[in-house]
């Protein structure tokens, strides 16, 4: 381990406490933690694989050689978060994702925001993100992001910062489902000491939001699909998993056609009207005629049917806009322009390279700084400044300066750690947090919880579940401890 | 139910029975050839199985020969033969990955494990036998699993109809090949032993003895293999599920119908009509010809009317 690498554990708050203390929410973790043999938690662990092996929740890596399907390492020590805690972040989180698509509204409407001089007009209709083909237009009940997962960090007891905005088609809360459901198998005593708010309501809440998004003459009870690129997409486990727990069909473009604007899917009794599509597919491959020719994977005619008003799409096309990373910096200023609030959440600070004076002290922090590609996604293309080499950071500042406006870079943050049991034992590692948030036209849902990750490598930073990122499961208890302080 | 979701559980439903009929077949051949050594005919097992499995073109565009060694390999291994066991297989498999959740996992577990284990077993030679019963049960383990564990809705229904329709095709080919041999003539041992591989193929030796109570006679295997409806694998028997499966399905969607129900029926209504003597005196060759026709006429019916419609 590096000098930097061990510095950033050492400063790093760990949720279950400081040395020798233990916060109240962890209380019973610390009893259990105590009271059980390395032995015995292995077991579990080896358990709890045999588990995710037999329902199949697998995701893909493509480009290593191997067996594409791989596992998401799962550890079986919780996340706990009390009920206060949770009661904050989800007001923020509401805040935030309101404000995110008051932006996307205005964004392809009025643009009042841009008008107000707040964000440079160049930013967003000239982001590879913005879709001309959504200018004008007002999806049903003004929604655009249906279901958005907000990545958060924590940095301390009451210090939590967005880390950016998943408002396109967030993946992973099939994870968050299914983690809870091998605990309740294999811990359930552990659990029955706890209070924790379910999570097992999500499908069904997903489905209530699908089914108030659909156009206004799609009658009583609408027809909503999932719309997959197929079995070689990654997050396929995730499609199927959701449409079965909702009770809808999942599909593939093949599987739909348009005909007068209106979408029908091939069934065996013929055509069938479709009101609501679930997409989880990117704008670029959702309608060849619309976008990119080339897509197999879309159904042409599709961005007419949407146009027209016949068929609702979940998320609308192009709120890519909205959780760019050179975006992202302006989130705090949406929430003051359309709500007129502070925000509850804080940003984490960030360079925009393409700034000159930002680009200035970029160069010059590279070895404190964690630089991103603006448009990137996966902790692909990515350098963690105080980890990297000096070659690796030569590299960045090469391609920084070639292509200002492709990298935003951020402070290293001490992320916090939770105790995960590893090779040598139960050791702190960082985590981060992705809620997954509802919104239809009169309100916004959060189930309490949502997917923590893990950096499962010692003092790394990255998450992701493909660069050996784990998960754990997230708890959110009914009330807060008695004392809410810390126990020795 | 998606269209697709019903194409993949159909070719499921078909590619596994394709794999099992492809065993029996190679058994069958396995023990003719061997009585043909003895008996001196002239041998042509080889090649009178790959014409029944439909793969004669296939085959004798890379082999001069029909061997048994080169046949047994086309036949069970080679991946540019689709109805190769190994090729059966891996498409079922392939069917099967694209509806995981139609499935239940005895069905999935029946054919991934049937996959691995059949993958690497060797089947050349003195491990032919052991291959082919292999194979067979794991087919019948399949189709154990599909009638134990499924929902009856309308992915079971599809699965079974895929099962029928192969079996009613695969039965029709192994007796038209075999033709000559029904024909009315002398019975010759030579004759007679061949007449037992064609019952084995169709697990129906015991059958025909328990139907019959007499010694074997070919327009009585014939009889029994087209007409006989207590027999699972002969042409009335398949015709008559599929035909009981497509009213199903009708059933199940308000009694939509379309040209395949039209063309189940008139087969169905055929085979229960006609006698062993009339079909022997106007052609038994004709007969089954027609009867290969047709079933693939009326596969392609289903998948126009439920499939691609």
């Amino acid at each position: 381990m590096s000098q930097s690498q061990s510095q950033a554990l050492t400063a790093a708050f760990d949720e279950m406490g400081p040395q020798g203390e233990v916060r109240q929410v962890y209380a019973a973790i610390a009893d259990w933690l105590a009271g059980t043999s390395r032995e015995e938690l292995l077991a579990k662990r080896a358990e709890a694989e045999w588990l995710f092996r037999r329902v199949g929740i697998t995701f893909a890596v493509y480009g290593e050689g191997g067996d594409p399907e791989r596992l998401i390492p799962f550890d079986i020590i919780p996340r706990v978060l009390g009920r206060s805690e949770w009661d904050r972040l989800s007001a923020g989180l509401t805040q935030r994702v309101r404000a995110l698509n008051a932006f996307l509204a205005d964004a392809y409407g009025k643009q009042e925001i841009l008008k107000a001089g707040i964000i440079p007009t160049a930013l967003v209709t000239g982001n590879e993100q913005f879709r001309r083909e959504m200018q004008g237009f007002s999806p049903p009940g003004g929604v655009f992001t249906h279901i958005a997962g907000i990545d958060l960090v924590r940095t301390g007891p009451d210090a939590f910062y967005v880390l950016e905005d998943n408002c396109r088609t967030p993946s992973g809360v099939s994870y968050m489902l299914e983690n809870r459901e091998a605990m309740l198998r294999l811990f359930p005593r552990l659990l029955g000491r706890h209070r924790i708010q379910p999570v097992n309501r999500y499908p069904e809440e997903l489905l209530a939001t699908l089914r108030a998004a659909a156009p206004e003459g799609a009658g009583a009870d609408p027809t909503v699909v999932v719309l997959t690129p197929g079995n070689f997409n990654s997050a396929y486990y995730e499609h199927c998993y959701l449409a079965d727990e909702m009770g809808v069909e999942v599909v593939e473009g093949a599987d739909l056609f348009v005909e007068e604007d209106v979408v029908f899917m091939r069934t065996t009794a013929g055509p069938r009207r479709v009101d609501v599509i679930y997409r989880r597919i990117d704008d670029d491959y959702l309608d060849p005629r619309a976008f990119r020719a080339d897509s197999m994977l879309g159904v042409p005619g599709l961005m007419a049917a949407y146009r027209a008003g016949n068929v609702a799409l979940c998320n609308a096309p192009g709120c890519g806009i909205a959780d760019d990373k050179a975006i992202y910096p302006y989130v705090p200023e949406m929430i003051r322009f359309y709500l007129g609030e502070e925000p509850r959440l804080s940003n984490v600070p960030t360079y925009l390279c393409e700034r000159e004076a930002d680009r200035a002290y970029v160069l010059d922090h590279l070895d404190q700084l964690v630089v991103k590609l603006a448009q990137g996604s996966g902790g692909y293309g990515m350098m963690i400044g105080p980890h990297a080499t000096r070659a690796e950071r030569q590299d960045f500042a090469a391609r920084i300066r070639t292509r200002p406006a492709d990298y935003i870079a951020q402070p290293t943050l001490a992320l916090s750690t939770v105790p995960t049991l590893v090779e040598a034992g139960i050791a702190p590692r960082h985590v981060d947090l992705r809620p997954f948030v509802l919104s239809t036209r009169d309100e916004v849902r959060i189930i309490p919880g949502g997917l923590t990750r893990v950096a499962l490598r010692q003092g790394s930073l990255v998450v992701n579940s493909s660069q050996g990122g784990g998960t754990k499961d997230t708890w959110v208890l009914e009330s807060d401890p008695m004392d809410g302080g810390v126990a020795c | 139910m998606l269209s697709r979701t019903a194409d993949n559980l159909f070719w499921l439903g078909r590619y596994t029975e394709r794999a099992g009929n492809v065993a029996r077949g190679l058994s069958v051949a396995l023990r003719m050839a061997s009585l043909s050594a003895r008996f001196g005919t002239d041998g042509d097992e080889w090649r009178s199985l790959l014409i029944a499995s439909g793969c004669e073109e296939g085959f004798f565009a890379k082999h001069r020969t029909a061997s048994q060694e080169a046949a047994v390999d086309f036949l069970v291994r080679d991946p540019e033969n689709p109805s190769a066991i190994l090729s059966c297989f891996a498409a079922a498999r392939h069917n099967a990955r694209r509806v995981r959740t139609a499935l239940t996992v005895d069905m999935w577990s029946a054919l991934n494990d049937s996959w691995r284990m059949l993958r690497d077993a060797p089947f050349q030679g003195e491990h032919l036998p052991g291959f082919l019963d292999l194979v067979r049960e794991r087919v019948l383990l399949f189709n154990g699993a599909a009638q134990d564990t499924m929902l009856r809705g309308e992915p079971w229904l599809f699965v079974q109809l895929g099962t029928a329709l192969e079996r009613a095709d695969s039965t029709a080919r192994l007796l038209d090949v075999k033709h000559d041999l029904l024909a009315p003539a002398q019975p010759a041992s030579v004759e007679y032993a061949q007449w037992q591989a064609i019952l084995q193929s169709v697990s129906a030796l015991r059958a025909y003895h328990w139907v019959y109570r007499d010694r074997l006679d070919p327009a009585r295997i014939a009889e029994l293999l087209i007409l006989r409806p207590e027999l699972p694998r002969s042409l009335a028997a398949c015709h008559g599920r599929v035909l009981d499966l497509l009213e199903r399905i009708a059933a199940g969607q308000g009694g939509r119908r379309g040209e395949c129900h039209r063309m189940a029926e008139e087969i169905t209504r055929w085979l229960r009509g006609a006698s062993i003597g009339g079909i022997i005196t106007e052609g038994l060759h004709e007969h089954l010809t027609r009867m290969i026709e047709s079933t693939a006429r009326l596969g392609e019916a289903v998948e126009a009317f439920y499939i691609r419609g």
